[in-house]
């Protein structure tokens, strides 16, 4: 499935609130009203016309293919969040307006492999605030691949799923030189974005570059209410070079350099500074390799995190605290494939080395006092290095994909500082660790005239996060509690079922997939009624234990149907469950949900009427600091319309998103902060050719 | 700079002992200037002795003290052996004179170094002040040396002793013994002492000091993993285990139990009753 949300432009306009309304003057439109902020992303659902292997689901950001990339996308120059959340997989955990946290599958980060382009990078806050989707922008990126469960291990260990965000390359296209400025706004945040790039790409040679600087301040909330520090500022500069040795040999380079600062976190005790990265890599590409290999990529890549949080805009806190974080990332893949009639093989071969530390200092009120600091993250150094295999083999009108990987995973608490606080806990806690991961899958897929059925069983494990397995006192303001890794933990194992059925005629479709995850020594954090809390004000504290089981599962069930030729409807509806042995909910997990959309697009002009909502969240667990939330119904409406002057061409794009203005948060809203009520929107894009 | 002058020291040694000295030995280095890393607190001239005080302290301090005591001979400028010193120090107080905690000095493996250690349970000041006298035994002549010492409370104003009255109407003294805290399991160990009478403190033996170690600043933050102080015999200590979980104030809750486990000062830390009347104090 291709879910196309968007693509990011040649040139793109999306204005704010002051911009908008002289534009909209000049356009002869609209008087924009103010509020809002967008929730609802429409998706526009393309199915392929044949179904893929993999239950794999691309996220378009922007795409070369097209001057105005990014008409089929409610809000151009959205966040990456924004887009990812419209996906049909992809849930954001929200702390704020900022750096979403991805869930796929109900589950998150540790459980996930998120890449940059096959890159690992680890975010440096021990609070999850800096998801790595934050170091990046729409202004570098062309897709994001999201592959469910053991699929995407040729990504890295992974139990819920990988995505992989694809770094936008002119990628040797005779394209010459190419420009473009963007600036956009919003009124329901007074969100200003500012973007550009330039790009030369000939046969032999590209150098792009890009840059995007966006702030916001203060979202608004259905009814009116101010939603205080979920401001943010940001910008994200980007450069990528290619230069072809020879028709075979490509070298490519790519560097992103990504701060955001002054960070409201409005569901959080705290707020960020700063959080800034350096992505860098440099790729050779061969087509010819060994004997029938073909394909042959090889990657080297080191990226560095600072995340910087404290608290000192927040009035009233019964202590000050700085708790900066670091994590550098350097790591490398290399892989080839190999292709006859009846198979296409992938061979990988990768490893990273991390670093990641992180501190707290608390300042006490009485001045005299010494600073009180402690390692949060005990300078762990990472080191995995894996082996990836995967062979889709061709049957009659059928394919089997087969997959494999195995890694070694080492950890090592380099600090002893750091590592002495752990041996409070664990006194014959060793300094080294080695672990050995290991993933294996088989993948059916066949179609039989409308009918494709898509079916696979996998198993796979991952080693603890670095929280997991060493945190020391980190709070987590959702439940309340202050949490310490544990060393001694074992591998989180799951056993996994998937299977999709779809019937698809000329006017319409039917979608019917779901998945189960079997999983054992599931890890999570559970009371220990003797310790202390750190945090003043906390509830108490949890060591990260393996539960003996926890079994989740996803349904969904999604329909299309093209009304008229250009008139088209599409909605999904959706379960999720989780519980444990015992039949206690897992946290996050999502309630009942769906989402419609009718789409009409005739020539230049479209229009989406949207519908999101969720059912009352029925199974919560307050252990976890859950309530029963609220059902919910949102509605948004776009409308694009597309112009041409000679060669160029200008988009313009107007959107009203909560139209309704509701008050509503989501299950996955930390704390159940509000989300934004109504929000107008325009954009306008100009391509010049 | 100390590691200066000792390297100095070895590379003058080495000069002018040109023999082949076992350079890494360095015996002689040693004989020279065993004391090299302390600080001399005070010297005592008497009866034609140089009484030389050391300590890892910048001074004499409230609480614990480790001292170090070498006696030099005035006339061969070279340090005696085996010599039995007794130390008694004296609070001189307006209306009163007492004494303090202290151990036998005892030599060490260095022939003409002697060490022990005293508990001032109050500093001096003014009016009052503590006076260190010595009586020291060489060759079966015994000589005394007196002199007024100024004990300082500790610079950061942190209680490491504490003197009071039991339950059991006895007066105590317990004290922290020379301590080093990181974030970790430290080592930790006190001493108890009971007031006979004015000038004798005996050790007390076979107690149990319960350990409760808080951060008033942290919401009465507390760690886990700490052992209770147990009577060692062979150190003649109370030895335990107390976790930090950070740096900052720490307090570090106690109480006393008898042989028969009855409390004799302290009370358990609770939501309602913040920190025990018996306690010591940390900042690192």
């Amino acid at each position: 499935m291709k879910i196309k949300i968007m693509g990011s432009p040649h040139c793109t306009m999306l204005a704010g609130p002051k911009q908008l309304s002289l534009l909209f003057g000049m356009l002869c439109c609209l008087s924009l009203a103010t509020h809002g902020h967008a929730q609802e992303r429409k998706v526009e659902v393309e199915q392929d016309s044949v179904l893929p292997i993999d239950l794999l689901e691309v996220i378009v950001i922007s795409s070369h293919k097209k001057k105005l990339e990014h008409n089929a996308h409610t809000k151009p120059l959205s966040t990456l969040d924004e887009y990812l959340e419209a996906s049909q997989k992809v849930n954001m955990i929200k702390r704020g307006a900022y750096a979403w946290e991805p869930v796929l599958n109900d589950m998150s980060s540790e459980r996930l492999a998120i890449t940059i382009d096959g890159m690992h990078i680890l975010g440096a806050c021990t609070d999850k605030m800096d998801p790595i989707t934050s170091y990046v922008d729409v202004s570098n990126l062309s897709e994001a691949h999201v592959s469910s469960g053991q699929q995407g291990a040729e990504y890295g260990n992974t139990i819920g799923g990988a995505i992989d965000l694809k770094v936008e390359k002119s990628n040797f296209r005779p394209t010459d030189w190419v420009g473009s400025v963007e600036m956009g706004g919003e009124s329901g945040n007074n969100a200003q974005i500012i973007g550009g790039e330039l790009n030369y790409s000939n046969e032999r040679f590209y150098f792009d570059t890009d840059v995007i600087y966006r702030k916001s301040e203060n979202y608004t909330a259905g009814g009116g209410e101010e939603v205080l520090f979920s401001q943010f500022e940001k910008y994200n500069v980007s450069a990528n070079a290619g230069y072809k040795f020879s028709d075979d040999q490509k070298l490519s380079a790519s560097i992103i350099f990504d701060e955001a600062q002054d960070v409201g976190y409005p569901a959080l005790a705290m707020d960020v500074s700063l959080a800034r990265a350096f992505i860098g890599s440099v790729s050779w590409l061969q087509n010819d390799f060994l004997g029938r290999f073909t394909d042959w990529e090889t990657k080297l890549y080191a990226n560095t995190i600072t995340h910087i949080m404290d608290d000192t805009q927040r009035p009233s806190v019964p202590i000050h605290m700085d708790m900066p974080g670091w994590s550098d990332t350097y790591g490398y893949f290399s892989q080839t494939k190999w292709k006859n009639e009846r198979h296409q093989v992938l061979l990988k071969l990768d490893g990273y080395y991390n670093r990641s530390l992180a501190e707290m200092t608390m300042y006490p009120n009485d001045p005299n006092e010494n600073e009180m600091f402690m390692l949060t993250w005990p300078d762990v150094r990472t080191f995995n290095s894996g082996f990836y295999a995967g062979d889709v083999i061709q049957l009659k009108g059928s394919s089997i994909k087969l997959a494999t990987r195995l890694t070694v995973q080492n950890f090592n608490v380099a600090d002893e500082f750091g590592l002495n606080s752990l041996r409070i806990f664990y006194p014959e806690m060793a300094q080294h660790q080695t672990r050995f991961l290991k993933s294996v899958s088989a993948q059916y897929q066949t179609n039989l005239k409308s009918w494709h059925f898509n079916g696979g069983l996998s198993y796979g494990d991952r080693a603890p996060s670095v929280s997991e397995g060493f945190g020391f006192y980190l709070f987590n303001s959702f439940d309340n509690h202050d949490y310490i890794g544990d060393p001694d933990l074992k591998n989180e194992k799951a056993l996994e079922g998937n299977a999709k059925i779809a019937f698809k005629k000329a006017d319409f479709s039917l979608g019917l997939e779901g998945n189960y995850f079997h999983m054992t020594d599931y890890i999570i954090g559970e009371i220990d009624p003797i310790l202390s809390v750190m945090t003043i004000g906390a509830d108490g504290v949890k060591i990260y234990k393996n539960l003996e089981n926890a079994d989740l599962y996803n349904v969904s069930f999604d329909g299309e149907y093209k009304i008229l030729p250009a008139l088209k409807w599409w909605g999904v509806v959706s379960y999720h469950r989780g519980t444990d042995q015992e039949g206690r909910n897992l946290p996050f997990i999502s309630p009942f949900a769906y989402g419609s959309n009718v789409r009409y697009s005739h020539k230049t002009f479209t229009g989406t009427l949207a519908m999101r909502g969720a059912g009352q969240q029925v199974n919560f667990n307050p252990e976890f600091g859950e309530d029963k939330t609220d059902a919910y119904t949102v509605f948004s409406l776009t409308l694009g319309k597309q112009f041409s002057f000679g060669l160029d061409e200008l988009y313009v794009k107007l959107g009203v998103e909560n139209i309704f203005d509701a008050y509503y948060s989501t299950y996955s809203d930390w704390k159940n902060i509000p989300r934004m009520g109504r929000n107008f929107f325009a954009t306008v894009s100009y391509a010049i050719n | 700079m100390k590691k200066i002058k000792y390297l100095f020291a070895t590379l003058a040694l080495t000069a002018a002992i040109t023999s082949c000295s076992n350079e890494d030995e360095n015996p002689l280095v040693l004989e020279e200037n065993p004391l090299a890393d302390y600080t001399m607190l005070t010297s005592l001239t008497a009866n034609g002795h140089d009484i030389e005080v050391y300590s890892d302290q910048d001074g004499f301090t409230m609480g614990y003290n480790e001292l170090f005591i070498r006696i030099k001979d005035g006339t061969t400028d070279s340090y005696i052996k085996d010599a039995e010193i007794t130390l008694m120090p004296v609070m001189q107080m307006a209306e009163m004179m007492h004494s303090c905690p202290k151990s036998e000095i005892y030599k060490t493996e260095n022939a003409s170094v002697y060490k022990g250690f005293v508990i001032f349970q109050m500093p001096g000041n003014a009016d009052e002040y503590w006076e260190l006298n010595l009586e020291y035994t060489i060759n079966g002549e015994t000589f005394k040396a007196a002199e007024r010492i100024e004990v300082k409370a500790p610079a950061d104003d942190k209680r490491t002793v504490t003197s009071f009255m039991g339950s059991d109407d006895i007066r105590y003294i317990v004290a922290m013994t020379a301590f080093d805290p990181g974030v970790k399991v430290n080592d930790f160990s006190a001493m108890v002492f009971k007031m006979e009478n004015m000038m004798s403190f005996p050790a007390v033996e076979n107690y149990k000091i319960a350990i409760d170690p808080r951060m008033p600043g942290m919401g009465n933050h507390s760690s886990p993993n700490n052992v209770d102080l147990i009577y060692d015999a062979t150190s003649k200590m109370y030895n335990g285990k107390l976790s930090l979980t950070m740096t900052g104030y720490w307090k570090i809750n106690l109480q006393l139990m008898n042989e028969a486990d009855q409390v004799v000062k302290g009370e358990t830390v609770t939501d309602e009753n913040e920190s025990s009347s018996l306690f010591f104090e940390i900042e690192f």
